[in-house]
This record gives structure tokens, sequence and C-alpha cells, in this order.
């Protein structure tokens, strides 16, 4: 008896989970792609890379870049194989151009005027400050109150 | 009032970018491919399947390629345009019926009716990639020289053909 609950405790290992998709044979070739993969767009899901996506076009995507990889084709090739097709927005890390350079330098633009403008804000407050000048009297007066407040217990 | 005139101004700026923004589609990617030959290729044709189709047959003449599939609803949205076209004559409409199965295929065309001259069939989808689809329906201008002009991103709706397609196929006609 106890053998049998033993049996039927063993069943479920044997239903083992599968994967969600079968990967290729050869790890290596997975390896790449899923480097590559990871700096390429989905086409259709557009903020997803082309390793998350499930979309079929992806799926096809997966399955072309696979076989260039077997085809011993370099990651420059078959990056430049899809932007030839969709363009450079399929690159995750759009490429330095005319057209992006405002992407790329956007952020120290953005960074230099806001150093600037604080550099130019303190300058301000500090001449606003250094302008109050103190009378003999109001010298005496200050140091007489602050003496006061340290003796106060 | 002087110091809020500048938070003011980029304030507007920034609404004005995002404004712009606001009426861009972002599924309408520019293509690559406008400007250079349309890529080879040569596919089983839907009905005939002992036939190819290939885009050398269509040298010297300007054609619009649309890729389509039964699966696909937006290309029922723009099926009646590509009705009333062919029934105009005006250019010839060839397809691809992409990532589809064959019957399918044949019980839609067959409720919907057939506008295109011939359907090649691109089971795997590879001629559409190398075309850069990716969203059916599209539609390519091609020209006499079998350059791709336009790309029509999402379905054709009758206001794109007359205003910009139309008018380009017959500038490119005249060439």
């Amino acid at each position: 008896m106890r053998w049998l609950l033993v049996i039927i405790l063993l069943i479920p290992s044997l239903a083992e989970a599968k994967e969600a998709r079968p990967l290729a044979d050869n790890p290596q070739v997975e390896a790449r792609l899923k480097h590559l993969a990871v700096e390429l767009r989905c086409l259709v899901c557009q903020n997803q890379t082309l390793a998350d996506s499930n979309a079929p076009l992806a799926e096809d995507l997966r399955r072309e870049i696979r076989e260039m990889i077997a085809k011993d084709m370099s990651d420059h090739d078959i990056i430049d194989f899809l932007v030839q097709r969709y363009g450079d927005f399929v690159l995750y890390r759009p490429p330095w151009k005319a057209t992006t350079t405002l992407l790329w330098l956007g952020p120290f633009l953005l960074l230099i005027a806001g150093a600037t403008a604080l550099v130019l804000v303190l300058r301000r407050r500090q001449k606003k400050l250094a302008d109050v000048t103190l009378s003999e009297a109001e010298h005496n007066r200050v140091a007489q109150l602050l003496s006061e407040g340290a003796n106060r217990p | 009032m002087n110091r809020f005139l500048l938070p003011l101004a980029i304030f507007v700026v920034v609404v004005g970018f995002l404004a712009v923004g606001l009426t861009l589609n972002p599924r309408e990617l520019p293509s690559p491919l406008v400007g250079k030959p349309a890529p080879y290729f040569s596919l089983p044709q839907l009905y005939d399947q002992e036939k190819t189709f290939s885009p050398n047959e269509m040298k010297g003449k300007v054609w619009l390629l649309n890729f389509w599939a039964s699966w696909c609803e937006a290309c029922k949205e723009e099926h009646p345009v590509f009705i009333h076209l062919a029934q105009s004559g005006e250019v010839p409409i060839y397809a691809i019926d992409y990532k589809d199965r064959r019957e399918d295929a044949l019980k839609w065309l067959k409720q919907w009716g057939n506008p295109w001259t011939v359907i090649a069939v691109d089971e795997s989808g590879r001629v559409g990639i190398d075309f850069g689809v990716y969203g059916v329906p599209e539609t390519y201008v091609i020209d006499k020289a079998g350059v791709i002009r336009y790309k029509q991103i999402g379905p054709l709706r009758e206001d794109i053909l007359q205003g910009k397609i139309l008018p380009l196929v017959r500038e490119l006609q005249k060439q």
C-alpha cells in the first residue's frame, strides 16, 4: 500500500514543465542570438526587444538571425541586414548621425543649461547678500544682541 | 511678472512638442526601402500553384504591391478601396498573401472579392522580411524600373489613394 502511494506521488514528476519555445540545438548559436536580440527592437510591439517578444514577426526574425549565425555572418552584417529592411528603428542604440545629434547631445545640453542657470542664480543671490552694509551703530547692536543671547540660560 | 515669463515660454515649447508628438503615428516608420529597387522574389501563385510570380515580370509598368492576409482585420477595412481601384483599372494591383493558410485565403476571397491581378503566396513571411513588412496591410508603389517609390503602412484609405498614391502613379507613368 505504501509503495502504491510512492508510485502515485512520483507520477507528477513525469509531467515535467515544457519550455515555452524549443530552443535550437546549438547553445552557441542561441547565445549569439540572445546577445544580438537584446539590442534589437521588435517592430510589432515596439517597446520590446526581439529577445522578449512573442509576436510572429519577432519569431520569424529570430529564425532569420539564427540562420545567419549558422552561416557564420558577423554581428555587423546581421545588424546591417535588419537596418536595410526596417531602418535604424530596429536598433535600441541609435547610431550617431546628423539626424540623431540632438538625441545624443540633448541631455548634455540640458545639463549645461541647468548648470549655467544654477551658477547665475547663485551669483545673483550672493551679490544681494554682499550689498547689505551695516553702520557702526547697527554693528554694535548686533554684537549686543548676540552677547545677550549667549548669556541667556 | 518677468520671472514667470521664462518658465511660461519653456512650458509653451514643451506643450508644442507634445502636441506635435500626439499627431504622429508611432507605428508608421519611414521605410529605408523607399527609393531602392524592390527586393527580388519568386513565389508561387495562390490560384494557380504551378505558376510563380516575380517582380521582374512587371518591368516597364507602374504597379502596386499589397501585402495582405485573411487573418488580418485591417485588410477588410481597405478592401473596398482596392475593389474600387481595380474597377477603375488605373493601375495594376498585385498582392502577396502573407503568412496565411491557402484555404483561409481562398475562402476570404470568395466572400469579399478579389481585386488583384495576381496573388503570390509568402507562407514563411521571408519575402515580407525582405520588404521590411512589420504589419499587414502594407502597400508599395513600384515604378517602371522596379524601384519602390512609396510605402503605405496600414490600411489604404480613399483619401490617401486620391491624395498621394494616384497622383504619384500618374506622374510615374509619364516617365
